[in-house]
């Protein structure tokens, strides 16, 4: 059970860098995640499906989420689309590609294929326990791309896009077209987000067009986890590993409520309620923990 | 240097609300001019910035540098070579970052790539021109701006702004947000790195005696224009008293109320 959840959560975790990225990084609420999600798993299968090199297939769902990225970029800095409605536009668009990708199907299985889960599977059979080569598969690949994503926004140019986040007028009177900036945010965020998708399609062994559907609500509760985690930091390397922390504990409850649910008569149709009422209740108590702060500084002022 | 020709700027054009916010303005910038402006609320000071800094396109009109027509070229382009401070002191940095990325992402202007810049080599120099400052902020690299003051992070806009090196500067009441004491602070800063670094810069002010006593050519706006424009001995020898006589045999109109509101 702890495997599976730390698995689930480690494959979902790469998604919710992306949506951090995003969301806590840019500043950009960005909706495009519940189609570059799924579009990474159908590029993957059907990479599989054509004998594709894994990592190749990999590259190119990382490619895939990255255009869905830059199309959302390019909609709201040149049509003036508002960055919601932007998002909700590829994401609807990206429905009906992700289905051509998959061949006019919504649903392809790879179960009896060579995937690159299976083909690590094989290799470290014997050297590692079989149940615990996936966890340690994933811990490494999350932390790889972890890792990746910190010395990214440690360079002059993650910098600038943090700050861009922050304040944009100061990358403006900087000399930088802050268009360019989020372009770039977004399309690393959807690139991440595909990964993910295409890493959860083989751990599924399917990809279905409805796998994203809800994503960046998870994505959005897992962030906010793991804020809860730590108080304020502005080092990306512990903001990064607490989207991370965050995403295990979101599967964690989401495990819990899917196989422990129907004690209180609760069936998987119940999540995406109880995402979102998750989500409710840590708004709720991030609100109640400013405001105490506040009257606490107020009363000691006095 | 900077010469804006027959500029006019209107607001809501075609509205009942239409609003002339600059008329037919005329202005030649030379190399090294220190410029102070001054007028009330809405004479358009603020819409000459916005003008030459790229915020804004006039309705009619153009703005040359150095001979090359600027009139449709977008801020973050002419921010290359005009550095620019806003009032509100938080416009100017990132909050929520260190002091040494904040210079990191300042210190010379344009997009960045992938390297990162930011070494020991860098810390001392970003280190020796906070000195300047005599904050010390240079034992405080590390920390997020959030912990500063509007003072500090004021005159740390200025510094980063003068270490990229602009061809013009703007500005734009950056002392009023500030207490009286970091307000003289940033202002005495601001009037030795323009005198340092030869820097062409134009300051629009609500205090008439810092006009006065600042820079070497002065301009009073009213109602969008450019009403009175002395440089040389001839601002040497003006007064408060001088000025606002002035402006009453110019216009006839409501200066009273603004007395109070201009020389503070």
């Amino acid at each position: 059970m702890i495997e599976a959840i730390l698995v689930e959560g480690l494959i979902y975790g790469i998604m919710v860098l992306g949506v951090f990225i995003t969301f806590r990084v840019l500043d950009f609420p960005d909706l495009t995640v519940d189609g570059s999600f799924p579009l990474g798993a159908a590029l993957m299968v059907q990479g599989i499906l054509l004998g594709m090199n894994g990592w190749l297939a990999l590259l190119i769902a990382f490619i895939g989420g990255v255009i869905a990225g830059v199309v959302t970029a390019l909609i709201h800095n040149h049509l003036k689309v508002p960055n919601l409605l932007a998002g909700i536009l590829t994401m609807t668009m990206l429905y009906s590609i992700n289905i051509r990708i998959l061949g006019n199907r919504a649903n392809v299985p790879v179960l009896d294929q060579e995937t690159l889960l299976s083909d690590v599977s094989s290799r470290l059979s014997g050297v590692v326990p079989d149940e615990y080569i996936m966890l340690l598969f994933f811990v490494v690949v999350a932390l790889v791309i972890k890792l990746l994503v910190d010395m990214f926004f440690r360079t002059d140019l993650g910098m600038t896009i943090g700050a861009m986040g922050n304040n944009e007028q100061m990358i403006i009177s900087q000399g930088i077209n802050p268009k360019t900036l989020k372009t770039i945010g977004l399309g690393l965020s959807n690139g991440l987000v595909a990964v993910s998708g295409a890493f959860a399609a083989q751990y599924l062994g399917f990809a279905d067009v409805g796998l994203g559907q809800g994503i960046i609500i998870s994505g959005l509760a897992s962030v906010m986890i793991g804020e809860f985690l730590i108080m304020k930091s502005n080092k990306i390397g512990i903001l990064t590993l607490c989207a991370l922390a965050g995403s295990v504990l979101f599967h964690a409850v989401m495990y819990v409520g899917r196989y422990y649910g129907y004690v209180i008569d609760m069936t998987p149709n119940d999540l995406n309620l109880i995402k979102g009422l998750l989500i409710i209740v840590l708004l709720i108590i991030t609100q109640a923990r400013k405001f105490n702060m506040a009257t606490f500084k107020a009363m000691v002022q006095k | 240097m900077i010469a804006i020709k027959n500029a006019a700027v209107i607001f809501n054009q075609g509205t009942v609300n239409e609003n002339q916010a600059l008329r037919d303005i005329n202005l030649n910038v030379k190399e090294g001019d220190f410029i102070t402006i001054i007028g009330s609320n809405g004479a358009g000071k603020s819409t000459l910035f916005n003008l030459i800094a790229g915020t804004i396109t006039p309705a009619t009109g153009s703005i040359h540098v150095n001979g090359r027509n600027v009139t449709r070229e977008p801020e973050f382009k002419r921010a290359q070579y005009i550095g620019r401070i806003f009032q509100n002191p938080l416009l100017g940095t990132a909050s929520n970052m260190s002091l040494e990325d904040n210079m990191m992402i300042t210190y010379r202007k344009g997009f960045k790539w992938l390297k990162r810049s930011l070494n020991n080599k860098m810390r001392e120099y970003f280190s020796s021109e906070l000195v300047q400052l005599k904050m010390g902020l240079e034992q405080r690299m590390k920390e997020n701006l959030v912990m500063f003051s509007g003072g500090q992070r004021q005159a740390l806009t200025l510094l980063m702004m003068v270490l990229s090196k602009p061809a013009l500067i703007l500005l734009d009441e950056h002392t009023a947000a500030l207490d009286p004491k970091n307000a003289e602070i940033v202002l005495e800063l601001t009037d030795k790195f323009i005198k340092e670094h030869k820097l062409t810069s134009m300051m629009i002010t609500h205090n008439m005696s810092h006009a006065i006593e600042y820079g070497n050519r002065l301009l009073m706006m009213d109602q969008g224009e450019i009403i009175f424009d002395v440089s040389g001995d001839a601002k040497k020898e003006l007064t408060v008293e001088k000025l606002i006589e002035k402006f009453h045999e110019l216009r006839h109109h409501g200066f009273e109320n603004d007395r109070a509101l201009l020389a503070e």
